[in-house]
């Protein structure tokens, strides 16, 4: 594999090696000296074309933890806002020679149409309402690093399906290594193809939650009332957020996950994602690992 | 994400341990496994005698097969002395200066003890001291995990052709080879017996081993 | 066009197909029809193995001028038309200006005209603007020099239901057609693609079937109470075709036409996210283009229609989302329909001449087109050598763009000669 694009390329020997890769890695960051000499002489290029401190500065620390140099090409200030096409600006990556760029961008396939025109290795980092795999390679590390396996696990992802990259990144993975996925939201935000995807659906999560050992939930953005995707926040929050009284009815070994940024009373209540149950603040730690994984295995062989 | 497994890198070694396989007609075994066991305890004598006692040691094996031998190594310093010694394994994989001459390689565990590597002998344990290379990066290595005392290192075999300024603190067996050879160490732990073969080099593409 | 004024005796050629025959041409008219004819004076057109057509009428074209003359202008969207066999193309409205003033459809008509390669009739925009609000005047492009016949906001739906009402009511006047671009604005928001098990996939926004499907059978309802005439233009579902299939048995005067890519590419290409597969309406399923396909073979569907949209490099060459929706058709529309149609023995010859030239003149009240070869029709036939394939090379396309979503696929069939009124434009293979 040349590219990390959609978790759907990778084989469950590929994406355990991913995570088997990243958990030595994580060591790096409890050492005295948190940088490997690995990809001295490489270039990375973040080139993100939506706001995304978060996930940038994850793949930027990962990218020079591994000694890469590191170049950020964000949409502001830069010839990408004032309208230059993502043909023009791959190209100019290209001619700077780019061995690997990391992409967000708002529009679907973005990342895809990216590695056709550049030399170098691709590394979506989310891409509209598409896919997101290093998201989803970190829940997974995450879930395994907590649980100790991945395979078996029953897995809840509640909330905005039908728009999440995280929720198609990690049906997919989760998959290929062996979870039991149960996507939980209400039918307007679930695709209209989703029976054929390979994971059960459900529309109450109440009935779901006692069956649960990880509970991924997804951001709803409160500008989809304006679309009738459901009538209020509050009637959201009641049927699918993730309070007290819902983390009840989770058996007492099941971990609570958020990909972030949260919509804290919505989706979450602020009770809920500072329980010991979740595992906010591990999943941006882990996401530095899985992203020095993704980058090595990229970018540091032949 | 096209990364060689370990295993299979290490299954490459196996035609000749093979007898099965092709070229094992011509692979002799120079070492066989009490010959490997009486060395490793003549190095656990040297490794106490060299640092009076073994007090501040600790063993590090580079994987693969280095770390079954610093285990051992430990055990039988344990067994004359009747104290542990603390052991490891220390990856080097991302110290290579070969990375980019072959897919991205697996990485093999790294494990310091609690003791951590500061103001310790650190000794570096391998199977077979070949160009040097690898322990090369595995000072570089091991420079960024702390500041040892002193760095020695113990081979099961030093076949020769070094390319880098590095030598053998204790050496299992010194075997001169001619680069058409290749040496195969094979450990219980990890192949089912132990052995050190002898047999023709394969290609190995892309690849510059301590074998 | 060297030969204008000259005699031609076409040899040989198998009319729609049948039994080979000679067509002698003069003065832009078909003199005589035979067996072993002779004309001394005539320039021989050696036709043997070869079919003849009808010159091929097109429906349902963008040609770009005004507005977008780096994409296709009127005269290189002829060429494009004589290349494909076409000998007369309807030059939709959504130009820049809209072509919804006498004004500007007489220009675009006069550029056809001067042009020489084909005809070109312009569209005329049903709404000012394309704004879906008021009704441009379709009395006055009704009675200009182009004699507009079929009024369409395509690109846009005219989804206002009493502005559809009053629009069907009011072509009633002077024979005209309202050719409607179905597509419910609501349902299809943001939409990328087909919305489906792809769509889903790739997280690009779905673009139902049912947002074409609810407007075809409302104006198909308001068409059958008004007691007007519809075009349905490139019906892409299956649900289109069985709304279209009872509202003929319930004697609605529905017209409806499909599009080559419509016959042939499926959704799934998308997973590419070239956006060259990007097409409004989208590229649908295997299961939409059999029931395509099948409707088109019993005249469910009345037509083929290409929907040749140009655009420039580009407006393509980018992620999906911001790509312009259209594809090129003139060039390759026959050898689509012999691959999908003829080739699966779902039409015959005949059949194609009926599909596309005789029922697509009738539908635009092109009167001097979509006639049989015969003594006395005006001379526009189409030559076309079934027996051969070639390969799409985008840039030997006459178009001024190359969006073409055939690109390095081999298509069988070329056509070797188009002559218009007597006049070849396109004459052994090449454009004249
Ligand atoms: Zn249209």
């Amino acid at each position: 594999m040349r590219h990390l694009l959609s978790t759907g390329d990778l084989s469950r020997d590929e994406a355990t090696l991913v995570l088997d890769t990243a958990a030595e890695l994580a060591q790096v960051s409890g050492r005295s000296v948190k940088k490997l000499p690995t990809l001295r002489g490489r270039t990375v290029v973040n080139l993100f074309y939506e706001d995304s401190t978060r996930t940038r500065t994850s793949f930027e620390l990962a990218a020079k933890r591994l000694s890469a140099d590191v170049i950020n090409f964000s949409a502001k200030g830069s010839s990408v806002s004032k309208g230059e096409s993502l043909k023009d600006t791959a190209l100019t990556l290209q001619a700077m020679g780019a061995d690997g760029v990391v992409v967000r961008h708002p529009a679907s396939g973005a990342a895809h149409r990216l590695a056709g025109w550049v030399d170098g290795a691709v590394l979506n980092a989310g891409d509209g309402t598409h896919e997101h795999p290093t998201q989803a390679l970190l829940d997974a590390y995450t879930m395994r690093a907590r649980t100790g396996r991945v395979e078996g696990l029953r897995v809840a992802v509640v909330g905005d399906v039908l728009h999440s990259r995280v929720a198609r990144s990690n049906v997919l993975l989760l998959h290929t290594l062996g979870a039991e996925v149960t996507l939980v939201a209400p039918p307007t935000l679930m695709p209209v193809s989703v029976h054929t995807w390979p994971c059960a659906v459900s529309y109450d999560l109440d009935a779901v939650l006692p069956k649960t050992d990880v509970v991924m939930l997804l951001r709803v953005q409160a500008e989809r009332m304006q679309n009738a995707f459901f009538p209020t926040a509050r009637e959201y929050s009641r049927r699918y957020g993730l309070d007290r009284d819902r983390l009840a009815r989770l058996p007492d070994h099941a971990i609570v996950m958020h990909p972030g940024p949260m919509v804290r009373g919505m989706e979450i209540s602020a009770e809920v994602a500072d329980s010991a149950r979740s595992t906010i603040s591990e999943q941006v730690a882990n996401g530095v690992s899985v992203r020095m994984a993704a980058l090595y295995l990229l970018l540091g062989g032949s | 994400m096209c990364a060689r497994k370990r295993a299979e890198s290490d299954a490459e070694a196996s035609p000749a341990a093979d007898p099965t396989a092709p070229g094992a007609q011509t692979a002799r075994t120079v070492l066989d496994g009490p010959e490997i066991q009486r060395a490793l305890t003549r190095i656990a004598h040297e490794v106490l005698e060299r640092t009076k006692g073994a007090h501040d040691v600790t063993l590090l094996g580079i994987p693969s097969r280095g770390v079954p031998l610093a285990r051992r190594l430990a055990e039988r310093v344990e067994q004359v002395e009747g104290r542990a010694v603390p052991w490891g394994s220390l990856d080097i994989t991302m110290y290579r200066d070969d990375l980019r001459l072959a897919p991205a390689r697996a990485l093999g565990r790294t494990e310091i003890p609690p003791q951590g590597v500061d103001g310790r002998v650190v000794v570096l344990v391998d199977d077979v001291l070949f160009s040097g290379r690898t322990v090369r990066a595995a000072l570089d290595a091991l420079n960024d995990i702390g500041r040892p005392r002193a760095v020695q290192l113990a081979i099961l075999v030093d076949r020769g052709h070094r390319e880098l300024p590095i030598r053998a603190d204790y050496v299992g067996k010194n075997l001169p080879t001619s680069l058409r050879e290749s040496v195969d160490v094979r450990l219980a732990e990890l192949d089912g017996r132990d052995a050190v073969l002898l047999g023709p080099a394969r290609p190995r593409p892309g690849e510059e081993d301590d074998r | 066009m060297t030969h204008s004024s000259a005699a031609h005796l076409i040899r040989g050629a198998r009319l729609t197909g049948r039994d080979p025959a000679d067509i002698l041409i003069r003065d832009g008219v078909i003199a005589e029809v035979g067996p072993g004819l002779s004309a001394p004076d005539a320039r021989v057109v050696e036709a043997d193995g070869l079919i003849a057509l009808p010159g091929l009428v097109d429906l349902h074209t963008h040609l770009r001028e005004p507005g977008r003359e780096d994409a296709e202008t009127v005269a290189s969207g002829a060429r494009a038309a004589a290349a494909g066999g076409y000998t007369a193309v309807h030059a939709m409205a959504n130009t820049d200006p809209v072509a919804d003033t006498a004004g500007v459809v007489e220009q675009v008509w006069r550029l056809g005209r001067e042009s020489g390669h084909c005809d070109v009739q312009p569209v005329g925009a049903v709404t000012r603007g394309l704004a879906g609000e008021r009704l441009a005047e379709l009395g006055a492009m009704a009675e200009s020099a182009a004699a507009v016949r079929v009024f369409s906001d395509d690109g846009m739906c005219v989804s206002d239901p009493l502005l559809m009402r009053r629009a069907l009511e009011y072509v009633k006047a002077f024979d005209g057609v309202v050719a409607q671009h179905a597509q419910d604005p609501r349902l299809t928001e943001g939409a990328q693609m087909n919305e489906g098990v792809v769509s889903d996939r790739l997280g690009l926004a779905g673009w139902p079937a049912v947002a074409e499907e609810a407007i075809i059978a409302r104006d198909c309802l308001l068409t059958e109470h008004v007691g007007s005439r519809l075009h349905v233009c490139h019906v892409s579902t299956k649900g289109s075709v069985q709304i279209l299939r009872w509202a003929k048995s319930r004697g609605c005067d529905v017209t409806a036409e499909v599009t080559p890519h419509h016959l042939l590419l499926t959704d799934d290409l998308a997973e590419s996210y070239d956006p060259i597969y990007k097409v409004n309406p989208p590229l649908r399923t295997a299961e939409d283009v059999q029931a395509l396909r099948e409707a088109l073979a019993d005249g469910t569907i009345d037509c083929v229609a290409t929907d040749h949209a140009p655009h420039p490099a580009e407006a393509k060459e980018t992620e999906w989302a911001t790509a312009a929706m259209g594809m090129l058709g003139l060039e390759t529309a026959l050898s689509i329909v012999q691959h999908t149609m003829v080739d699966t023995g779902l039409l015959d010859w005949a059949g194609v001449a009926e599909r596309m030239s005789a029922a697509p003149a009738r539908i635009g009240r092109l009167s001097g087109h979509g006639r049989p070869i015969a003594p006395g029709e005006p001379a526009n036939v189409t030559l076309y050598e079934a027996d051969t394939a070639w390969e799409v090379d985008p840039a030997a396309l006459a178009s001024k763009s190359a969006n073409t979503p055939y690109r390095g696929m081999r298509l069988p069939g070329r056509v070797t000669a188009t002559f218009l009124r007597g006049t070849p434009t396109v004459l052994d293979g090449k454009i004249q």
